[in-house]
């Protein structure tokens, strides 16, 4: 079936009509079997139904304010009916909605805390960080939504910045922390392995290990280097510092995203990496990236400064 | 039962429309006094005490019994229940449950008749119906006569106290959820929530209307114990009876009639045991599915027996067998103690102790460890693994834990965390996320088994041995 099969106003009409006819039929239904025709003077002693040849059903009353209880349960079906949706797409006078009362409980919720989040908006990120409720309304919003790929303890994993290290991809002042949070962060290496070859690729891999102060092949890391000055200066500089404005990494530092070691570094070089931080700052609001900010920030400056 | 249907009037036989609904005849019951109504009345004053007292009562600067949703903490006096404690109204449901079915075994009905809340409002709400209209006959006069200015007034007086009782009972009710002291200064500045309002009312008009207007209803058609309590009897569960053999055949006599010469039994029929009836039977008819225990047709017929110079207990507590086998008491009561009611009471008491000692042995430190799952590829070139977990930190006391966290079960385990020990505030939970490193050569690849041993301290109290959790957890070698 299509979907417009269940978009169409017939079927709402359907669910409509099934609705309302059901309501009569029970209304009706009740006020039919209140009572009984019998002779003057004789009582009802059973129903008249008969099951498996003698289990019979016996009158055994209730008092009257119970049938009105099956009334009143009638009236409140189409009262709620009228109120809240239900009768097919007829949204009820109330024009309630799941959607509409989340919002509304969000709303409520921004009201309550509003006054929290205005007074550490007005303080600083090296103030917050050094600000132990700051801290510990920010560390609950970091394991929401940021240990997922950066860890319970902000050490990150393969692919995933260590965030308490003072080594910064893009920078470390607290602005640009906040920056990154907000805008989110893509950073890029383009595979090298079709311009250089195998060889080549090995080559400056032995040099990046020669820069970090790793152990290296001499010979291959001088056939590296000179590669690396004609391909990766670029984006890594000359003296293989990196460039914190386009995210690239400093190679001299032997800090690692995706590994040190040889074939980590051939991999990286080779088939590239594409690195990608979200964008948090439609999501969150700027307040509660304020405070996450100065969490980051606390790692590496537990005092704030 | 008995004229079940309204008839219309109708004076042939010709067939005519007849309601299938009853139209409740309102009962007056009379009241009552004796060995079993004090007993009632104990009950009555012993259960209502506790309801409404309680919630008065103060406990280490905090309400003693506070039911505290919002922040899903159960307090009671020195105890304070967690959610993760469910286990416990567990038992409290099943030492309910299992009580009901020992003392239904024994003794029939003794909680509907003297403990069950229907029961003791009703009483209450008779007790102030009789002090305004008067006994029995006066209430019936009334209710029969035309309204006047008297009836009025009465009738007035009556709904105002009920209605005074059910609000404060509402308002009891809903002090065991939100403060009391907080609740009764925001009813009386009319500033009450509207979840408050909404309890305070609805709890008041149940009480107001189960007590006062619906009364033996409640327990006829729509409490389902009173149904299956037929199934919990046994020949020898002490039940209300009517000594049929020594009764038998009734009829009036005058004291100084030689009633026995007449051929008749010890029932003067006086009608005293279905007036004073809460729900309207009559138990000379036997054991009846309305029957709530009450024993208020003992209690009423032992006055009647004693006035007439009769043995008492024409009516009484007796078991099906004994009135067959005409049983002495010492074969009553021995015959109370058999192996359903012995192995009913030894399962009860099991529970119980079991229960206690749990509780008592309660660790007040609740621990969850939760492992990243990202992180194990972390330096996958260095020679330590790493793994990172959150440690979930429930301090379920009311005083203030200073927490020391230490891993062991691999050779050169380390725990990396924030500074130690943790602070964590009374009666709350903290997340600590610490990092675990371990030699790769010291455990296999994949998950190796290590513990995590929590220690928590009372900072005020330094001599005391810390509190000791161990927690099971797996470190992962990639």
């Amino acid at each position: 079936m299509s979907v417009s099969e269940f978009t169409s106003g017939f079927w709402s009409g359907y669910i409509a009509i099934i609705t309302v006819v059901s309501i009569l039929a029970c209304g009706i239904l009740l006020w039919k079997l209140t009572t009984k025709r019998l002779p003057a003077g004789q009582k009802v002693g059973v129903m008249g139904h008969v099951w498996d040849e003698n289990l019979e059903e016996y009158n055994n009353p209730l008092p009257r304010w119970w049938l009105w209880l099956f009334y009143i349960t009638l009236v409140f079906g189409v009262i709620y009916l009228l109120l809240y949706p239900g009768l097919g797409s007829f949204p009820g006078l109330l024009k309630w909605s799941s959607h509409g009362q989340y919002e509304q409980e969000m709303t409520k919720a921004k009201e309550k805390y509003a006054p929290i989040y205005a007074k550490y908006a007005a303080m600083s990120i090296p103030e917050l960080a050094a600000d132990p409720q700051a801290r510990e309304m920010g560390q609950r919003l970091f394991l929401n939504y940021c240990a997922q790929c950066h860890a319970s303890d902000g050490r990150g994993g393969k692919g995933f910045p260590n965030l308490t290290d003072k080594d910064w991809l893009y920078g470390g002042d607290p602005e640009t922390i906040a920056a990154s949070v907000t805008n989110g962060r893509s950073g890029m290496m383009p595979p090298w392995a079709k311009a250089l070859g195998d060889e080549g690729v090995k080559d400056v891999a032995n040099y990046v290990l020669q820069v970090s102060g790793r152990t290296f092949d001499s010979l291959r890391a001088a056939h590296g280097k000179e590669l690396y000055q004609q391909n990766c200066v670029a984006c890594h500089g000359p003296d293989g510092k990196g460039n914190p404005a386009l995210g690239a990494p400093n190679l001299t530092d032997d800090i690692w995203l995706y590994g040190g070691g040889q074939t980590s570094l051939i991999e990286t070089i080779g088939k590239g990496r594409n690195g990608v931080m979200p964008a948090w700052g439609e999501f969150l609001g700027p307040e509660k990236v304020h405070l996450l900010a100065a969490y980051v920030y606390g790692f590496s400056h537990p005092d704030g400064k | 039962m008995d004229a079940p249907v309204k008839l219309h009037r109708a004076t042939t036989t010709e067939p005519v429309e007849q309601t299938l609904y009853e139209i409740r005849q309102k009962i007056y019951p009379r009241a009552v006094t004796g060995m079993f109504a004090t007993w009632r009345w104990a009950f009555v004053l012993l259960t209502q005490l506790v309801f409404y007292g309680s919630p008065w009562l103060t406990w280490n600067g905090r309400q003693a019994v506070l039911f505290d949703l919002a922040a899903r903490k159960f307090y009671i006096f020195g105890l304070v229940f967690w959610p993760q404690d469910i286990v416990y109204l567990t038992v409290l449901l099943i030492v309910c449950a299992y009580s009901l079915i020992l003392f239904t075994a024994v003794a029939g009905r003794l909680w509907c008749g003297f403990a069950c809340p229907q029961t003791v409002y009703t009483e209450i709400f008779m007790w102030i119906e009789r002090k305004v209209e008067g006994e029995r006959l006066a209430r019936m006069k009334l209710d029969k006569g035309r309204l006047s200015a008297r009836k009025f007034a009465l009738k007035a007086v009556k709904h105002g106290l009920w209605i005074a009782l059910a609000l404060w009972t509402g308002f009891t009710f809903v002090g065991y959820f939100t403060p009391i002291k907080t609740l009764g200064h925001e009813v009386l500045t009319l500033s009450t929530g509207p979840w408050e309002s909404f309890w305070i009312l609805f709890y008041g008009f149940a009480t107001y209307g189960n007590a006062g207007w619906m009364r033996e209803q409640v327990c006829k058609y729509m409490c389902p114990y009173a149904r299956f309590q037929g199934v919990m009897f046994d020949p020898d569960t002490l039940i209300i009876t009517y000594d049929r053999e020594r009764g038998e055949p009734r009829g009036s006599r005058s004291k100084s009639d030689d009633y026995k010469a007449k051929g008749l039994g010890d029932c003067v029929d006086c009608g005293i045991c279905v007036q004073v009836c809460p729900t309207g039977i009559d138990i000379r008819k036997g054991l009846q599915y309305e029957c709530i225990g009450c024993t208020a047709c003992i209690d009423g017929c032992d006055h009647v027996m004693e006035k007439m110079g009769y043995p008492k207990g024409l009516i009484r507590y007796s078991t099906e067998n004994a009135l067959k086998g005409h049983y002495s008491t010492e074969r009553i009561v021995k015959r109370v103690l058999r192996p359903r009611v012995l192995i009913y009471t030894a399962i009860l008491w099991t529970i119980i102790v079991t229960a206690l000692i749990t509780l008592y042995q309660r660790v007040p430190l609740k621990v969850d460890v939760i492992r990243d799952r990202g992180s194990v590829m972390r330096d996958a070139d260095d020679e330590e693994a790493q793994n990172v977990y959150r440690l979930q930190i429930m301090n379920t006391q009311e005083v203030a834990r200073d927490v020391r966290i230490s891993v062991s079960g691999l050779d050169g385990v380390e725990l990396k965390s924030e500074a130690q020990p943790i602070r964590v505030a009374p009666a709350s939970s903290r997340v600590v996320p610490v990092r675990v490193e371990a030699p790769r050569r010291s455990g296999q690849k994949g998950s190796n088994r290590i513990q995590f041993t929590i220690e928590a301290a009372d900072p005020a109290k330094s001599d005391q041995p810390p509190i000791k959790v161990v927690e099971k957890a797996s470190f992962v070698i990639p």
